[in-house]
């Protein structure tokens, strides 16, 4: 049996294997990725995103519970994101201290992976590790990205259904205004809702909502079939569990609503085209460097450090030769 | 800043098994290996083997380390060995650390424990020695 039926037949440790491949691009993970591409595409992808010691994996561990117990035979997968440190490459990743009560829950799979020097609150092959758990039959998947300021909208990109989650006490309310990390939810998340500021924090989110979609609204016309979807803000005590169900109801809607209004497909378009684009440019640039390009670079360099190009001439030459 | 790039990685998974609630000497450990390039999965306290097991296959690590205090390491550990052995996981390299009395540290070895840390050891000998064994290991 070759490695990639063991996996599709739910071998964890090929599984396992397979992936550390994928995140190595190696030769065997490129081969399995083209394997495992065609059994994909089934899976809803969850992504969790929101700032530091929001409780995003304290969150992830209550919702997966509680999956599970709802629906007992779906198998459900996580990539928990973790940052690499760019002085040492090395990373320490502790999404497991918060996931306890899944470590022993054969229908749930846990992969931890560094971000190795990847920026946007992801890791570069978090897209195909999450296919990969997709062609095995994981659904949903759940994707936690690193502790995410103002900038980390990547998540948004490779996720079907983005909960931002955000916490009392970590930053004014102006920060709901700007732009980023909160345009892209799909469901705003307050959790800690039992600390102090939870209430103005919640008002907030929803008067920044109000503000944006009213606005958004009134331009676009949107089609009888396919109504705006407006980000709930829901509040939770990822701890002891409380809104936990609530927030699984709202993801069920809204995957409901992606499929209804043809968004689904339409996620899936951009999030294809964007990950072709990825692989495209890094393949121009490896099959363009090589023993002459080292030393054209070296040359144009030399030419920009003396003022004589500006770095867009010199990249335009560099493509003529 | 060194280039971060799709090299091999040794991963590794800190754990510590057990009731005992002093896990500074695995935090240590943690930081101590994330420094030398490391990725390491910190699994946190009172982790029980099968806890241990699981995440080792899930996370396809190279390297398992156990932080034991308690005293109960000749229980804990061998239960571990089997059972990633069950999971044909024999190839991991498994490390321990701790208060383990020199006649224990000779029977895990015996078992197929790589190394025993006692307090004292310095990081860059644990560090140097996972990175022999590692060598050892892929040739």
């Amino acid at each position: 049996m070759t490695s990639i039926q063991s996996i599709l037949q739910g071998d964890q440790r090929a599984l396992a294997r397979m992936l550390t491949e994928i995140e190595n691009d190696t030769p065997t993970g490129r081969q399995g990725l083209d394997a495992l591409y065609l059994h994909a595409g089934k899976a809803h992808t969850i992504g969790i995103t929101g700032p530091s010691g929001c409780g995003k994996s304290t969150l992830l561990n209550a919702l997966v519970r509680q999956m599970r117990a709802i629906h007992a035979g779906g198998q459900i997968a996580v990539i928990a994101v973790d940052p690499t440190s760019p002085f040492t490459g090395g990373a320490l990743l502790g999404d497991r201290v918060r996931m306890r009560d899944l470590a022993l829950d054969e229908g749930v799979f846990v992969r931890s992976m560094a971000t190795r020097g990847a920026l946007g609150g992801l890791a570069r092959s978090t897209q195909a590790v999450c296919m990969a758990l997709d062609a095995v039959g994981y659904d949903p998947i759940l994707i936690e990205t690193v502790g995410a300021g103002q900038d980390e909208v990547e998540i948004a990109r490779l996720a079907h259904t983005t909960l931002v989650v955000e916490a009392p006490g970590l930053g004014d309310e102006v920060q709901a205004f700007k732009a980023g990390i909160l345009e892209i939810a799909d469901v705003l998340v307050v959790n800690k809702s039992d600390q102090p500021g939870a209430e103005q924090l919640k008002q907030a989110l929803d008067a920044m909502l109000e503000m944006g979609y009213a606005l958004q609204m009134n331009e676009a016309q949107p089609k009888p079939n396919s109504p705006v979807w407006v980000p709930p803000v829901l509040s939770t005590i990822a701890l002891d569990g409380k809104g936990v169900l609530e927030l699984i109801g709202v993801i069920d809607e809204h995957k409901m609503w992606l499929k209804q209004s043809g968004e689904w497909e339409r996620r899936e378009r951009v999030r294809l085209m964007a990950w072709i684009e990825n692989i495209f440019r890094e393949a121009v640039w490896q099959r363009w460097q090589g023993e002459q390009s080292a030393y054209d670079m070296e040359q144009a360099i030399e030419q920009v450090m003396k003022r004589k190009l500006s770095p867009y001439q010199a990249v335009e030459r560099l493509l003529k030769k | 800043m060194e280039k971060v790039s799709m090299e091999k990685k040794i991963r590794v998974l800190i754990a510590k098994p057990g009731l005992d609630g002093h896990d500074r000497g695995a935090k240590v450990i943690a930081r101590a290996m994330r420094d030398a390039g490391m990725e390491v999965i910190y699994t946190g306290l009172r982790q029980t083997p099968e806890m241990i097991a699981n995440a080792a296959l899930q996370e396809d690590v190279d390297v398992v380390g156990l932080s034991i205090l308690s005293g109960a390491h000749m229980t804990l550990v061998p239960r571990v060995l089997e059972l990633l052995k069950e999971n044909k996981q024999n190839n991991v390299l498994v490390f321990v650390g701790g208060i383990i009395p020199e006649e224990d540290g000779k029977q895990l070895r015996a078992l197929g424990v790589r190394g025993v840390f006692g307090p004292g050891t310095a990081m860059a000998e644990v560090v140097a020695e996972i990175h022999k064994a590692m060598g050892e290991a892929s040739t």
